[in-house]
C-alpha cells in the first residue's frame, strides 16, 4: 500500500480550505490549475509507460478535478476513514487520470507516477485498493463500480452515516447490463446520498457510441429509471460544483458530464483513434506545449 | 474417529434450515450482519430472517451482477454481507463480480450458493450448479467450503463471518444425514477424517460424505479398510491430509456432486500427481448435461451413490492387489 505525502495533504487541504471560505474565483482558478497539472501528469505517465487510455483520462480530468479539489470529504493522511465519502472510479481503464488526481491530493508522492504500469508498481493499468489509497474498488471491466457504489450508498443508509457516494461512469460503459440494474436498485431504496457521473464524451473504442449502441436519450433514461437528472459541461468546473450537490428530492443524482475526449490537446480531442494510443515524442512535446498555456 | 462416535445418519436435513438459524443467531449478536439476494428470500430460507430484520435484508431483485457488486459495497461500508442465491446463477451469472468485487478486493463477505450441485433435478441442467467449485476455486484468494451436514453449516456460516477476505460456501438443499462427529473441529484448509482405515481413501465433500461413509461400511465386510475424509475447504485443500492418504493407502476415491473437471477431485489429483503419485478414481459428472431426473435420480445415474463409491474403490484395490504401497 502506497503511503501519504505530507505536502501533497498540505496542499489539498489548502484548497478545500480556500472553498470552505466561499471564495469561488480563486477556488476555480486552483481547480483549473490543478486539471493543467493532472492532465500534464498524465500525458507523462502514458509517455513514460507507452501505455494507457489518454482519451479518456484527459476527459474525465476535470470531474475528477472537481471532486478532490472541492466536494469530496475525504483526507489524504486517512483514507479510510470510516466516515469518509466513498469515490469510485468505474471507467477503471482510465486509471492516469486517477493516479495523477490522487497524487495531486497528497494520497501518496507524486514521484510514484513515474512507476505507472512499469514491473511490480503499485499503479497498475487498472486500480487496486489493496495497493492504492483512495481507490474503493477494483475497477477495470466495465460495469462494476456502480453496484459497488450502490453497496456503499446503502451502507450509509443502514448505519445511519451521513458520507456521501460518488461515481464516475463512462459512457460506452452505460451499454453493460449491470448498471441498469444497479441504477434500478439505487432508486427503490431511495438512495439520496448517492452521485453518478457519467462522463459523456460520446466516443468508444472502435467508434461514436451513437454508432455503436445507442444511448441517447440519455438524461431520459436516467430520469425514467427513477434518478434525478443533471446536464452540464463536464470541463467547466463551476457547473459540476454546483450539479454536484446533494439533492434535495431524496433521489440519486445521475450528472451528465458532456466532455471532449482528449481535451486540452487539440490533435487528440474527438478523435476516436485516441482511445489508448500512445503519442510520439513530438506529439508529447507539442502536448506538454500545449498544456502549458 | 470410530464409527460408534459417529452421529446418528438414518434422519436426513435440508441444510439451509441450519443456514437460516445461525445467521439469524449471528445477526442477534453483531448489527453488521446482512444478507443480500436476488429475489431468493424464500429459497435461500431467509423469511424468517426478514420478519426480524426487515432493514437488514437487502432484496436486489433478479440481477446477480447488481447483488456481488452491491454486497461488496456493503463490506467497503463496514457490514458483513451473507450474498446469498441459487449456486447456478450466483455462481454463473456473477462469476467476474464474484473474482473482481470480492476476491481481487479482498472484501470480507460470503457468497451462499444455495442448492447446489443437482438439488434442482427436474429443473434441468440450467438450473444445475455442477460447475460452481471449478470456476471458484480458479479464483485467487477466494475461500471454497461445502459444508456437508447441518452442524457444518452452521459452523461455516459462523467462521466465514470471521474471515478477512471473502468465501463462497455451497450450501446443500438435497437432504443429508448428520456425519459431524461432536466437537469436530472448523478449521481453514482443515478436513475431518471420519473413518481410519490403510487400503483405501475416500476423500468426499457436502452431500457426498454420508454416501462415503456408506461405502465404507460395505467394504470393511469385505476386509477392505477405507479412510474417509470429509474434505470440507475445497480451498485452501488439506494438502497434509492428502499427502498422508497418498502414503499411507492404495488409492485415492474422490466424491463431489460437481464436474469432475476442477473441481474436488482435480485439485487432489494436482497434490498428489505431482508429489507423490498413487491410483485415484476422481467421481462426479464427467463434461455432461444431466437428463431429466429428480436429484436423487441423477446422483443414482451418475454414480454418486455409496455402490459407485465401493465399486471405485475395489477398482483401486484390483490395480494395487499387493497392498506395495510405500511406508505403509
Amino acid at each position: 500500500m502506497l503511503s501519504t505525502d505530507p505536502e501533497g495533504a498540505a496542499r489539498f487541504r489548502a484548497r478545500r480550505r480556500r472553498v470552505a471560505e466561499d471564495d469561488p474565483v480563486g477556488h476555480l482558478d486552483d481547480l483549473r490549475r490543478l486539471s493543467t497539472d493532472v492532465r500534464r501528469s498524465i500525458v507523462q505517465m502514458i509517455d513514460h509507460a507507452q501505455l494507457g487510455h489518454i482519451g479518456g483520462d484527459l476527459s474525465v480530468t476535470d470531474i475528477l478535478v472537481t471532486l478532490f479539489g472541492g466536494v469530496l470529504d475525504v483526507d489524504p493522511e486517512y483514507p479510510r476513514r470510516p466516515d469518509r465519502d466513498r469515490f469510485i472510479l468505474s471507467k477503471g481503464h482510465c486509471s492516469a487520470a486517477l493516479y495523477a488526481t490522487l497524487a495531486h491530493s497528497g494520497f501518496f508522492p507524486l514521484s510514484e507516477l513515474d512507476t505507472f504500469m512499469a514491473p511490480l508498481s503499485p499503479l497498475n493499468g487498472h486500480p487496486n485498493r489493496r495497493k492504492v489509497p483512495g481507490v474503493e474498488t477494483n475497477t477495470g471491466p466495465l460495469g462494476h463500480g456502480f453496484p459497488v457504489g450502490v453497496g456503499c450508498a446503502l451502507a450509509a443508509k443502514l448505519s445511519g452515516s451521513s458520507y456521501r457516494t460518488y461515481v464516475v461512469l463512462g459512457d460506452g460503459e452505460l451499454q453493460e447490463g449491470s448498471n441498469w440494474e444497479a441504477a434500478m436498485t439505487a432508486a427503490h431504496y431511495s438512495l439520496g446520498s448517492l452521485t453518478a457521473i457519467v462522463d459523456r464524451n460520446r466516443l468508444q473504442q472502435g467508434a461514436r457510441t451513437e454508432d455503436t449502441k445507442r444511448l441517447e436519450p440519455l438524461a431520459d433514461k436516467w430520469t425514467s429509471f427513477g434518478w434525478e437528472a443533471r446536464e452540464v459541461d463536464g470541463h467547466d468546473h463551476a457547473q459540476l460544483l454546483s450539479a454536484l450537490r446533494p439533492s434535495t428530492t431524496g433521489k440519486p443524482v445521475a450528472v451528465v458530464a458532456r466532455t471532449i475526449k482528449g481535451k486540452g490537446v487539440s490533435f487528440i480531442e474527438d478523435r476516436v483513434e485516441w482511445h489508448h494510443k500512445v503519442p510520439d515524442a513530438a506529439q508529447v512535446h507539442a502536448a506538454l506545449e500545449e498544456l502549458s498555456r | 474417529m470410530t464409527a460408534e462416535l459417529m452421529p446418528d445418519t438414518t434422519r436426513t436435513y435440508d441444510c439451509r434450515q441450519a443456514f437460516a438459524d445461525e445467521l439469524i443467531a449471528m445477526a442477534a449478536e453483531d448489527e453488521r450482519i446482512v444478507a443480500v439476494c436476488n429475489d431468493s428470500v424464500g429459497s435461500s430460507n431467509l423469511v424468517r430472517f426478514r420478519e426480524l430484520y426487515p432493514e437488514r435484508l437487502i432484496n436486489v431483485g433478479i440481477a446477480e451482477q447488481d447483488l456481488v457488486g452491491v454486497g461488496a459495497g456493503l463490506a467497503i461500508g463496514g457490514f458483513i454481507p451473507f450474498v446469498s442465491a441459487a449456486g447456478p446463477f450466483l455462481t454463473g451469472r456473477a462469476t467476474e463480480q464474484i473474482k473482481t468485487d470480492a476476491a481481487y478486493n479482498g472484501l470480507p463477505m460470503v457468497l451462499c450458493g444455495q442448492s447446489p450441485g443437482m438439488a434442482y433435478g427436474e429443473l434441468g441442467p440450467t438450473h444445475h450448479s455442477i460447475e460452481d467449485l471449478a470456476w471458484m476455486r480458479a479464483i485467487a484468494d477466494l475461500t471454497v467450503v461445502v459444508p456437508a451436514d447441518p452442524a457444518q453449516t452452521r459452523a461455516a456460516v459462523r467462521w466465514a463471518a470471521a474471515q478477512d477476505g471473502p468465501t463462497y460456501l455451497r450450501i446443500p438443499r438435497f437432504k443429508v444425514p448428520s456425519v459431524t462427529p461432536d466437537g469436530a473441529p472448523f478449521e481453514l484448509g482443515r478436513s475431518v477424517q471420519l473413518t481410519d482405515g490403510s487400503d483405501i481413501t475416500v476423500m468426499a465433500v457436502g452431500t457426498m460424505v454420508s454416501r462415503a461413509l456408506a461405502a465404507a461400511e460395505t467394504l470393511r465386510a469385505e476386509g477392505i479398510g477405507v479412510r474417509v475424509l470429509n474434505m470440507t475447504f475445497v480451498e485452501p485443500l488439506d494438502v497434509e491430509a492428502v499427502l498422508r492418504a497418498a502414503r499411507e493407502t492404495r488409492g485415492i476415491v474422490t466424491a463431489e456432486e460437481a464436474t469432475t473437471t476442477g473441481g474436488l477431485g482435480a485439485a487432489v489429483a494436482g497434490v498428489v500427481a505431482q508429489n507423490h503419485p498413487v491410483p485415484m478414481r476422481i467421481l462426479g459428472v464427467n463434461r455432461e448435461f444431466a437428463p431429466t431426473g429428480s436429484a436423487a435420480f441423477l446422483l443414482e445415474h451418475f454414480g454418486l451413490t455409496a455402490d459407485g463409491i465401493a465399486a471405485a474403490a475395489r477398482e483401486l484395490m484390483a490395480m494395487n492387489p499387493g497392498g506395495a504401497h510405500e511406508h505403509g
